[in-house]
């Protein structure tokens, strides 16, 4: 991929983060529920009056037309001001940064859970097509890409929390102990998916003509499997790799929400049950954002690995 | 006889692809084995590699390769004999090699799996040397690129260098020229019966164009689902076909100002 091609890309994330924030601003405006009563609703035994409300509203904008309001937030927005947060009383930038460090730690530790057990199972089953082994990683993961995260979570919760005691069962912080269910509950259903991915793809990968031609050659079996193989096989699986690691980046809501893990996931929850908008649309420009930006590092890391498209510099 | 290859009956599952196959082959000597698709042709030169694909097997007679019958093969015993003793070239041998890694380091691997007590400088001088042998221009870049950057005809070049590398008393070669056009068919035509004066190796060319098989060949099998159905000398087949299907191949052949294309 050339230079100029980066920056086309470039180029169109920002025009794709307009359109997102357009639409993500409309949305909110058009959903039922009225910021500044739900911002008021929290001090419950004072009592306000419909001028207070209005002024209220009139201090944060809130009365002007809806092409205005979201003028000035992209007037805002450009300068890296997102806005006020009225749930945590904080810039939304500023609780943004606060929980991405969260979402990040629990991203990379579940990928990397998944990566230890999807790689060498997947390869495996695919090399022993038919064996035991495959039938039983192929049942297996069958049941693993069924359960829902939730369920998935509460079990672990119950069992290695509750019943044997190992684990804590109150989240809220961010430490190795209250990592290890969260990360393993992600790591299990995303481990189920992608052996049967890898051993899709390794099995594909198998019947291509050139591992013919490696064993007419009278190459060894691992030579053919470590060296032609599997880097082969890892192309397709880097873009899904891409694309999953993005969506960990914008919070994997439910599992954080069960394990009450103070991610993105959480904040996007509890922000939209506050109808705290800015916030909202805070962490849904970052989402896409993350999703774009990983995209494009995915096509670039392709071209960078497959000759095929770099010679060819698409 | 190098090659004796008696009653040979190929299955994939149960199913029979070939059956009652019988080949004989001497050293420096070119069989075709020509019939149309699906007629076992090319099954039959795999299982005498080893390599049937799938849950291909051989399911009865004998492969007596120089001396020992190769069914009776060790995995490890294949391993050692495919490249080495008996080598193959294929319809599109830049496909049978990776298409993400360059031709070079595929070329010096292949070289030290069968002679890993040599440098890998004295591999990549020998790689040169064989690209040169089959008059491949410029070998250093061949050897630098990939698959893709390389035509047809120079992909067969790299696939019969290869091939040859170890000196092979047997080459196996799987529609060579079907996918080149026809200048560089005639070119790689020519290399192989080159090869064979060379390094005085017996080939098998499976192919499904009787003129290339009569131009080129001492012996013609003639195969038809997935059976042997007449063979011989190359005079006997061309000049006095016995069998109706040989017959219709032999008529198949286009006529070119007044005579047909395979003397």
């Amino acid at each position: 991929m050339k230079n100029k091609q980066i920056w086309g890309r470039i180029g169109q994330i920002v025009l794709v983060l307009l359109g997102i924030s357009f639409v993500t601003f409309a949305l909110v405006m058009l959903s039922p529920g009225d910021p500044v009563r739900q911002m008021i609703a929290g001090n419950e035994d004072i009592v306000v009056s419909q001028v207070e409300i209005d002024a209220l509203r009139h201090e944060l904008g809130l009365d002007k037309p809806f092409i205005f309001q979201y003028l000035d937030w992209l007037g805002r927005a450009v300068q890296g001001d997102f806005g006020f947060s009225y749930m945590v009383k904080k810039p939304v930038v500023e609780e943004l940064m606060q929980s991405l460090p969260a979402t990040l730690i629990l991203a990379l530790a579940s990928t990397l859970f998944m990566l230890v057990f999807s790689l060498p199972l997947g390869i495996y089953s695919a090399v022993k097509r038919n064996s035991v082994f495959d039938y039983a990683v192929r049942g297996l993961t069958f049941f693993g890409v069924s359960i829902p995260n939730f369920w998935m979570g509460l079990m672990l919760l119950w069992i290695f929390g509750l019943k044997l005691g190992w684990l804590p069962i109150v989240g809220g912080r961010v430490s190795l102990e209250t990592l290890i269910l969260p990360a393993t509950t992600l790591g299990i259903v995303m481990a189920a998916k992608y052996t049967r991915q890898v051993r899709t793809t390794v099995l594909e990968e198998l019947n291509q003509d050139y591992v013919v031609g490696a064993r007419a050659r009278g190459m060894s079996e691992s030579y053919i499997l470590w060296r032609e193989v599997l880097p082969n096989a890892m192309l397709p699986l880097i873009t899904l790799l891409g694309l999953s690691f993005g969506n960990l980046l914008g919070g994997a809501a439910v599992v954080e929400i069960v394990f009450s893990w103070p991610g993105l996931g959480y904040l996007a929850v509890q922000s939209i049950i506050y109808r705290d908008f800015q916030l909202v649309q805070g962490i849904v420009l970052w989402i896409a954002l993350m999703y774009m930006v990983i995209n494009l590092v995915v096509d670039i890391s392709y071209n960078r690995l497959d000759p095929r498209l770099r010679k060819e510099g698409r | 006889m190098l090659l004796k290859v008696t009653d040979l009956d190929i299955s994939y599952g149960s199913k029979a692809t070939v059956t009652g196959a019988n080949i004989e082959l001497k050293k420096g000597e070119i069989l075709s084995i020509v019939g149309e698709s699906g007629s076992g042709k090319t099954t039959v030169i795999r299982a005498i590699m080893g390599c049937l694909p799938g849950n291909g097997h051989v399911s009865g007679g004998n492969i007596i390769f120089d001396g020992r019958n190769l069914l009776d093969n060790t995995p490890q015993q294949w391993r050692e004999m495919c490249g080495t003793e008996i080598s193959m070239i294929f319809q599109d041998s830049g496909n049978m090699i990776n298409p993400i890694r360059r031709i070079g380091e595929q070329f010096i691997d292949y070289i030290l799996t069968h002679a890993p007590q040599i440098s890998r400088r004295e591999a990549y001088d020998l790689a040169i040397k064989m690209l040169d042998d089959v008059r491949m221009p410029n070998p250093d870049n061949v050897m630098r690129s990939y698959p893709f950057e390389l035509s047809g005809g120079m992909r067969q070049r790299v696939g019969i260098a290869l091939a040859m590398t170890f000196s092979p008393k047997l080459l196996l070669a799987d529609e060579p020229t079907s996918a080149l056009d026809v200048t560089t068919q005639a070119q790689i035509i020519r290399q192989i019966v080159d090869v064979r004066d060379e390094y005085n190796a017996a080939v098998i060319i499976v192919t499904h164009n009787l003129g290339v098989a009569s131009y080129m060949s001492n012996k013609i099998v003639v195969m038809q689902n997935g059976m042997v159905v007449e063979s011989g000398l190359r005079e006997e087949i061309i000049g006095d076909p016995q069998h109706e299907y040989t017959k219709e191949l032999l008529a198949a052949v286009p006529v070119v100002g007044g005579k047909r294309y395979y003397a």
